[in-house]
């Protein structure tokens, strides 16, 4: 056989089946070609999902007392909170001998504060026009300075204060923002009572996409 | 026929090759006798190249000495504010190696790395200057290692035998890829990469309190909260679970720097990288638990010092959230998150909690730090939350600072990515915006993923600028500063993703156009 009738009785053959598939995966067997084309997109292992089994049978059920070993969050309504308490006093000796290493009342700008105060990322008294923005200028719920001092602080060693002690600094620094007076005690049924200033300031992200720029 | 005079001849060849391999077997013999003198020289050579080394040590010192008191004498209000990014630039401009150097010890050459670990003296030998170890290696297998000066070497290098095959690769002593650290994230070399997929090592970090060590026999995730059945998986668990395998970028929300023109690509946006991520569909894993009807939000916490956690919309964890275990074939790496994390494809990087240890649905937002301080950002007098979606971006990366280029044709080279879908076009311009052009996307365009592009450009030598943007399938387009912050009325905070201009000077230089404009 020669190269030129190899060439036409192998390409012809070739066609038709190519046809012959093409037409398999446009036509008659529209899941299966979507199948294949899709088969990298995450979606379509979800839509898989019709033959899976009800349950892989993989993991064990989580008793209630392995998640309360790790359940530490605070909601703003309170949920989560813990028994204890704590007043503004306690709070700044605690923040004195465990806070003052890192947070110093010093701002970068070299301006000078009380010794005793919060450094100057915590506290301000204004809410606009401030540059650095702080509890009392920017944080909307005070139950995001319980949670986050227990979940992070102190630095070098986080998660290491009590309850009591997390509910005095709360109160301490609150006082600090002039957010609360200096004989409020906190608690579990106080602190999701008190309104940050900030709170009114937060609108919730209105990007679509498309031509507009916001 | 055809085919059959081209069999005969290539039959004649052969018989000719023939002889020719039986000189070569004789040439080789000789050359063997050869090989044994040249590593004879090569041992004695061996001596001279650790004196070298040793000088080198004594050089660099001093060079740091010098860098040192220039930093004292001219830079002194620089360094005073203790700019991790200008430090990043001294680095670079003065070239200082990476290590520093102590005192040789006794026992051979050990030095202190950036991670702590030593350094042995054959890996400063091999990165070293002017000197290289090899592996030399006789026609009898018996192989020593020689230190040989680097020029000798690289003269010929089909005259040398080169190292057997190893454990790891490595890089080209040649290629210096860096990522560019600070006191809490790391940036991805952008200018020095192709393609699209960021080599694991180069990824960029953002942490909160250092890159935890986790057990991966220990680690354990937890699903409760607002479901039917709370349950626990191990890593074990997650891996026989249906995987899923696909490519996209993770990017930082606040990354976004400009204010002089020595900025490089790394050093003004290097908080995105991208990687081929492989895991378990989170919607595989909340089908397992039963999600509530209730359920709207869902917490994720990571097991770092920080125990980051952010609120995700439940809408985003069963569309295309997944837990990953995977990078670029090989198990996450520590900084990425090992041994699981989330990955929100397209979402600001923070929300893909890394290390992650709990997943708690719930039916409103749990207002953690990282949501209410941070990660949100000043818009029209108000501040903008849950702001999750990446807006399409690109940056040219080629030529960009600190490139220097010659003039006549130049392809410039980019990526551009939305966290919002797939890449429309690119559009460039090389006359400061007077004009654009569409740009080659004809590489990978996948969804929310680093898309390459590519404009060859005649470039007559004059000053200009040279610009890119990017265009998504949504009809986004990339904006100006200007444009942003007019509809923001904020000049910075995060997502920003504003053009980047290039300068083009009439001598070469790539210089970054600072101007918010």
């Amino acid at each position: 056989m020669s190269y030129r009738s190899r060439l036409k009785y192998g390409i012809f053959p070739a066609i038709i089946t190519a046809v012959f598939i093409l037409q398999g995966f446009s036509g008659k067997d529209q899941q299966f070609s979507r199948n294949i084309f899709n088969s990298l997109s995450p979606q379509d292992t979800i839509k898989k999902k019709v033959r899976w089994p009800g349950s892989f049978g993989l993991g064990r059920s989580a008793g209630q007392k392995y998640i309360d070993s790790l359940d530490i969050d605070v909601r703003p309504d309170g949920q989560g909170l813990p028994p204890g308490a704590g007043t503004v006093k306690q709070g700044q000796a605690i923040y004195l001998a465990k806070c003052l290493v890192c947070h110093t009342g010093k701002s970068s700008r070299g301006r000078a504060s009380a010794a005793e105060s919060p450094g100057p990322a915590l506290i301000t008294d204004s809410l606009s026009g401030a540059r650095v923005k702080t509890i009392g200028n920017y944080w909307p719920y005070a139950s995001t300075v319980y949670d986050y001092i227990n979940r992070a602080m102190p630095y070098n060693a986080p998660g290491s204060l009590s309850p009591d002690e997390v509910y005095s600094l709360t109160a301490y620094l609150l006082y600090a923002n002039k957010i609360i007076p200096a004989d409020a005690v906190m608690n579990a049924k106080t602190l999701p009572r008190v309104k940050m200033p900030a709170e009114k300031m937060f609108v919730p992200d209105d990007r679509t996409g498309g031509a507009v720029i916001r | 026929m055809k085919f059959k005079s081209e069999e005969k001849q290539k039959a004649r060849a052969l018989q000719q090759k023939g002889a020719s391999a039986e000189q070569i077997t004789t040439t080789l013999q000789q050359k063997d006798a050869k090989a044994e003198q040249i590593v004879t020289t090569l041992q004695q050579k061996d001596a001279s190249a650790e004196q070298i080394a040793t000088t080198l040590q004594q050089k660099d010192a001093s060079v740091q000495q010098i860098v040192t008191t220039l930093q004292q004498k001219g830079a002194g209000g620089e360094i005073a504010a203790t700019s991790q990014q200008k430090s990043g630039t001294r680095l670079k401009k003065t070239q200082i190696p990476l290590f520093e150097f102590d005192t040789p010890q006794e026992s051979g050459i050990s030095l202190p790395a950036p991670n702590g670990s030593k350094i042995s003296r054959r890996t400063l030998l091999a990165g070293m200057a002017t000197a290289v170890v090899v592996l030399v290696q006789t026609s009898a297998g018996k192989a020593f290692q020689a230190a040989v000066p680097e020029r000798e070497l690289y003269d010929d290098p089909t005259k040398k035998l080169g190292p057997p095959p190893g454990k790891l690769g490595t890089r080209s002593p040649h290629e210096k890829l860096f990522k560019l650290p600070s006191g809490t994230s790391s940036r991805t070399p952008l200018q020095d990469l192709y393609g699209t997929i960021t080599p694991s090592d180069l990824h960029f970090e953002r942490n909160h309190a250092g890159v935890p060590a986790i057990d991966p026999d220990k680690y354990e995730l937890l699903i409760h909260g607002m479901v039917e059945k709370p349950m626990i998986f191990k890593l074990a668990d997650l891996k026989r679970f249906p995987s899923v395998t696909r490519i996209c970028f993770l990017e930082c929300s606040g990354n976004f720097r400009t204010g002089r023109e020595t900025l490089s690509p790394q050093e003004i946006c290097g908080l995105t990288s991208q990687t081929e991520w492989t895991g378990v569909m989170l919607s595989t894993l909340l089908r397992e638990v039963g999600v509530k009807e209730k359920a709207s939000w869902f917490l994720a916490e990571g097991s770092d010092a920080a125990v980051m956690t952010r609120s995700i919309p439940l809408s985003k964890g069963l569309d295309d959230a997944m837990i990953v275990y995977a990078q670029n074939g090989e198990a996450v790496r520590p900084e990425q998150g090992y041994p699981a994390r989330l990955l929100l494809p397209g979402w600001e990087g923070n929300t893909s909690v890394k290390w992650i240890r709990r997943i708690e649905l719930s039916d409103q937002p749990f207002m953690t730090r990282e949501e209410t301080s941070k990660y949100t950002e000043p818009v029209n007098g108000k501040y903008r939350q849950f702001s999750f979606t990446m807006d399409a971006r690109s940056i040219i990366t080629f030529p960009a600072y600190p490139a220097k280029v010659e003039k006549g044709w130049i392809e410039i080279r980019g990526i551009a990515w939305s966290g919002r879908g797939k890449i429309r076009a690119v559009e460039v311009s090389t006359d400061a915006g007077k004009s654009w052009k569409l740009a080659d996307i004809s590489g990978p365009v996948l969804d929310k993923a680093h898309t390459g592009f590519r404009y060859l450009w005649q470039w007559n030598g004059e000053e200009t600028l040279i610009v890119s943007r990017a265009i998504d399938e949504t009809g986004y387009t990339q904006p100006t500063y200007k444009q942003l912050q007019q509809a923001r009325g904020a000049g910075g905070g995060y997502h920003y993703n504003p053009i980047t201009a290039w300068i083009v000077k009439r001598d070469g230089q790539v210089l970054l156009n600072p101007d918010r404009a």
